[in-house]
């Protein structure tokens, strides 16, 4: 196909016209959820294409598509205008369609040469030729001008190093096509701005470049052409010149709120503090963040994907070790030696990944929501089953958790009831923070709803709340103050009437006047 | 609907394959053998594996909890080998107890050493059992103890109510252990950390001391297995006990305990236990070369990792 595909670009004039890669109504749907919804765009050769959206937007997603990560389950891919139908990133490879993914994806403890060329080491009946892998490499560096050393162990570099590695075993392939997810995002400033200008090289060299990035500014900077997703559907692809920052994050967040959330009843003002953060600071994830919650608040803590949300969440909790700040919690200050000393002070957290962090998923709902308080149910060690499971059973009644039988496996339920499992767990001691991370992530409409009434309830009983959303309309439609967190500072704080997606975008996005990039 | 009703509808009867392999080779074996329902020779099985199904029942609490005890045939050679020398220095009976006393201090030495350097498992209790080993040929400087005061081999030779006391320590250490898997806060404990060690860390549950206790049960067990050995031929040296780890892991393994973690149950320690036992048995009366008895055991042990993966895979 990719051949024929070459001969038919001999043709000339008429190649000119037809993209490099083209999506025609591509759709690809996870569960229920549209994660991309008849999307078209055309890449082009020797261009740069920037990918932005929100959270969840489906630019990941898309780019999955195209590298052969998923596939679709409707519209057309084409490649030099002929349909292709993708089983493994192998196949897109083969193509000429390189990814290179936001985790690196190379073998450390071997050296650059070695992983630049692996898999295609010139050589007869795997027999390696070293002569040839050295010129090879060294052809290589030279077209490139990445300057990289052949026999460093690629575990020595940093990551910036490591992506140049990346791109260079693209490029070993004759990739036409680099898809990068997110290559910034690890990266310092400096970094950042030379891989911007590989970028520019790439293309001027002929190779075409997706590059999907939170970041406006440089992908306005690189790009030619800029499409912007929104809700998993194309909003519009324009030239990058058209596009300013602020132009883009309006494209980004549209205008209809698809979710409708009860009034807000702003807690009493002398409603008592539960928790004040000092100073968090943790390596370059957490700067010096600051914060505080009050009994019956909800605090959202909005930001992108990777802006020290978690991290506020994960330190507040000890489950990290902070190199710097101090917690007052109930006015006391305290030293949080881990996830234990936390819950026994009052404080719960809900994990972002309910299967990873969260769930015992082949236990039964039971023995999940007990773990956490398992002491109470307990004599000398040995657990009550009696008194286990009428607490239990009450506290799933009361958060209509859907499952078989209390003793169905978790691994059966709905996310949704997944979720409502984690939230009468960490009920089960009655909290007097409760920190939820992504707690709708993943969750149907309906579950979604109850979840915020839950949180609202909890709150409105006295509970203080933090909570963590990538879906903006969530931490607008809850909060009654709202943090914006972006590169692990806290950049904004909003309250009241203030509370606005633009402000609220603006800040996470870097687009408001004044801010910082 | 009553609590049994609500489990049963659970129950995946796949898992059960361990007992339909078991008692397909019971009655087979009963068919083929006049022998093998004697009541002599089930009573000698049971005497002859009794060492194995302590150390089996140490291991299901490890695998469960994600570890691996590979140190448990040195720690059986250790603890015979001390209670050999308190014996012939004190009396049999603080022989025996400090037999068991140091396969529980080695078991506590083994969690210590990993919870701290958080080596894995598979390579830190490799690491003590070389170091432990090395101990037992001190201990013994090379030759076999022998204890000749008459009351240090009643443990591994009399007999109560038609089963030999090695049979009963057997069966007593395993109905505790299968009770504190099922009915305490650390059996849960000790499934939670198996199965997702993040969510057992983030709901509270101190990890390290979970698995220093799994391994302390399985350094008692080996302890007992030790003193069991010693008693039956009132000896010990310093081979004591070599080998005996994989046997036992083995019988954990084809019982249908998950070497993933999180799944498992005693019962079935002493199930996989049983049923190597009587494929060994078998071939004895059956009168068939025990070479094949070893084939036999390695394809049963594929099958059974293969069964898991499978059942995984749905």
């Amino acid at each position: 196909m990719t051949d024929e595909g070459r001969r038919l670009d001999d043709e000339g004039a008429r190649a000119a016209a037809r993209p490099l890669v083209e999506t025609r109504g591509i759709s690809k749907r996870f569960g229920g959820v549209h994660a991309v919804e008849d999307v078209s765009v055309r890449i082009e050769a020797g261009r740069v294409h920037g990918l932005v959206g929100e959270n969840g937007a489906g630019k990941s997603t898309l780019a999955k598509l195209i590298g052969g990560s998923h596939r679709p389950d409707g519209g057309e891919l084409l490649v030099d205008g002929e349909p292709v139908d993708f089983h493994a990133p192998r196949d897109a490879l083969a193509a000429g369609i390189a990814t290179i993914a936001q985790e690196i994806a190379l073998v450390p403890a071997r050296t650059v040469m070695e992983n630049v060329l692996l898999g295609i080491e010139p050589g007869t009946a795997g027999l390696v030729r070293r002569r040839d892998v050295r010129r090879r490499f060294d052809e290589l560096n030279e077209r490139t001008g990445f300057g990289l050393r052949a026999n460093a162990l690629v575990r020595s570099l940093r990551t910036a190093e490591q992506q140049k590695v990346e791109i260079m075993r693209a490029i070993a392939r004759d990739a036409r096509l680099v898809l990068m997810d997110e290559p910034t995002a690890a990266l310092t400033r400096d970094e950042s701005e030379r891989l911007l200008e590989i970028v520019r090289t790439l293309a001027a060299g002929g190779t075409a470049v997706v590059l999907v990035s939170h970041y406006l500014e440089e992908v306005l900077s690189v790009a030619d052409t800029v499409t912007v997703m929104r809700n998993g559907r194309l909003v519009r692809t324009a030239p990058a010149a058209q596009e300013t920052p602020e132009t883009l994050v309006a494209g980004m967040i549209g205008r209809e709120l698809s979710l409708e959330f009860p009034p807000k009843e702003p807690p009493p003002a002398d409603a008592p503090v539960v928790l004040e953060a000092r100073g968090l600071t943790r390596g370059r994830a957490l700067v010096d963040v600051s914060l505080t919650v009050r009994a019956g608040e909800i605090v959202g803590l909005a930001g992108l994907v990777g802006s020290g949300r978690t991290e506020v969440a994960r330190a507040i909790f000890g489950a990290d070790r902070l190199d710097a700040g101090e917690v007052l919690f109930e006015g006391r200050p305290v030293v949080i030696r881990g996830p234990r000393h936390a819950s026994r002070l009052g404080i719960a957290m809900l994990p972002e990944s309910r299967k990873e962090q969260g769930l015992f998923m082949i236990r039964p709902v039971r023995e999940n929501v007990s773990i956490v308080d398992l002491e109470s149910f307990s004599t000398a060690g040995v657990v009550s089953r009696r008194r286990e499971r009428a607490r239990t059973a009450e506290l799933a009644r009361d958060l209509d958790v859907r499952a078989a039988s209390p003793e169905a496996p978790v691994t059966t339920l709905s996310g949704g009831n997944q979720q409502k499992v984690l939230f009468a767990k960490w009920l089960l001691r009655r909290p007097k923070l409760l920190i939820a991370d992504e707690p709708t992530r993943g969750v149907d409409v309906g579950a979604k709803r109850q979840i915020h009434e839950l949180l609202i309830r909890l709150a409105k009983e006295g509970m203080a709340v933090l909570l963590i959303s990538s879906e903006i309309e969530e931490v607008l439609g809850l909060s009654h103050r709202v943090l914006v967190m972006r590169t692990g500072r806290v950049v904004g704080e909003f309250t009241g009437d203030a509370i606005t997606d633009e402000a609220v975008m603006n800040a996470a996005f870097a687009t408001a006047p004044g801010a910082a990039a | 609907m009553s609590v049994v009703a609500a489990r049963l509808r659970h129950v995946d009867y796949r898992d059960y394959g361990i007992v339909v392999a078991f008692l397909a080779l019971f009655v087979a074996l009963s068919i083929a053998s006049d022998s093998f329902l004697e009541r002599q020779n089930l009573s000698n099985i049971l005497d002859q594996w009794a060492a194995f199904g302590l150390l089996a029942c140490g291991e299901t609490i490890c695998i469960i909890a994600g570890v691996f005890d590979l140190s448990v045939g040195s720690i059986v050679t250790v603890a015979g080998v001390v209670a050999c020398k308190v014996a012939n220095s004190s009396s049999p009976s603080l022989g025996l107890i400090a037999g068991a006393a140091t396969g529980l201090g080695l078991g506590i030495a083994n969690g210590v050493v990993i919870d701290r350097t958080r080596i894995n498992s598979f390579i830190g209790t490799l690491a003590t059992s070389i170091v432990y080993s090395g101990l037992a040929v001190i201990i013994t400087g090379g030759l076999t103890v022998t204890v000749l005061k008459s009351g240090f081999g009643a443990l591994g030779q009399d007999t109560l109510l038609g089963i030999k006391y090695t049979g009963w320590m057997w069966i007593v250490f395993a109905i505790v252990t299968a009770f504190v898997l099922s009915r305490t806060t650390f059996g849960r404990y000790v499934y939670a950390v198996g199965g997702n060690v993040e969510a057992a860390r983030l709901s509270g549950v101190r990890v390290g001391v979970v698995r220093t206790t799994c391994f302390a049960v399985s350094g008692l067990g080996a302890g007992l297995a030790g003193d069991l050995l010693a008693s039956r031929t009132q000896s010990a040296a310093a081979n004591l006990g070599v080998g005996m780890e994989l046997t036992a892991i083995s019988a954990a393994v084809v019982g249908g305990t998950s070497i993933l973690g999180g799944e498992g149950a005693i019962w079935r320690g002493v199930l996989g236990t049983l049923l190597l036992a009587i494929i060994g048995n078998g071939f004895n009366l059956l009168n068939i070369d025990t070479t094949y008895q070893q084939i036999v055991q390695g394809g049963l042990i594929l099958l059974a990792v293969a069964a898991d993966q499978l059942a995984r895979r749905r």
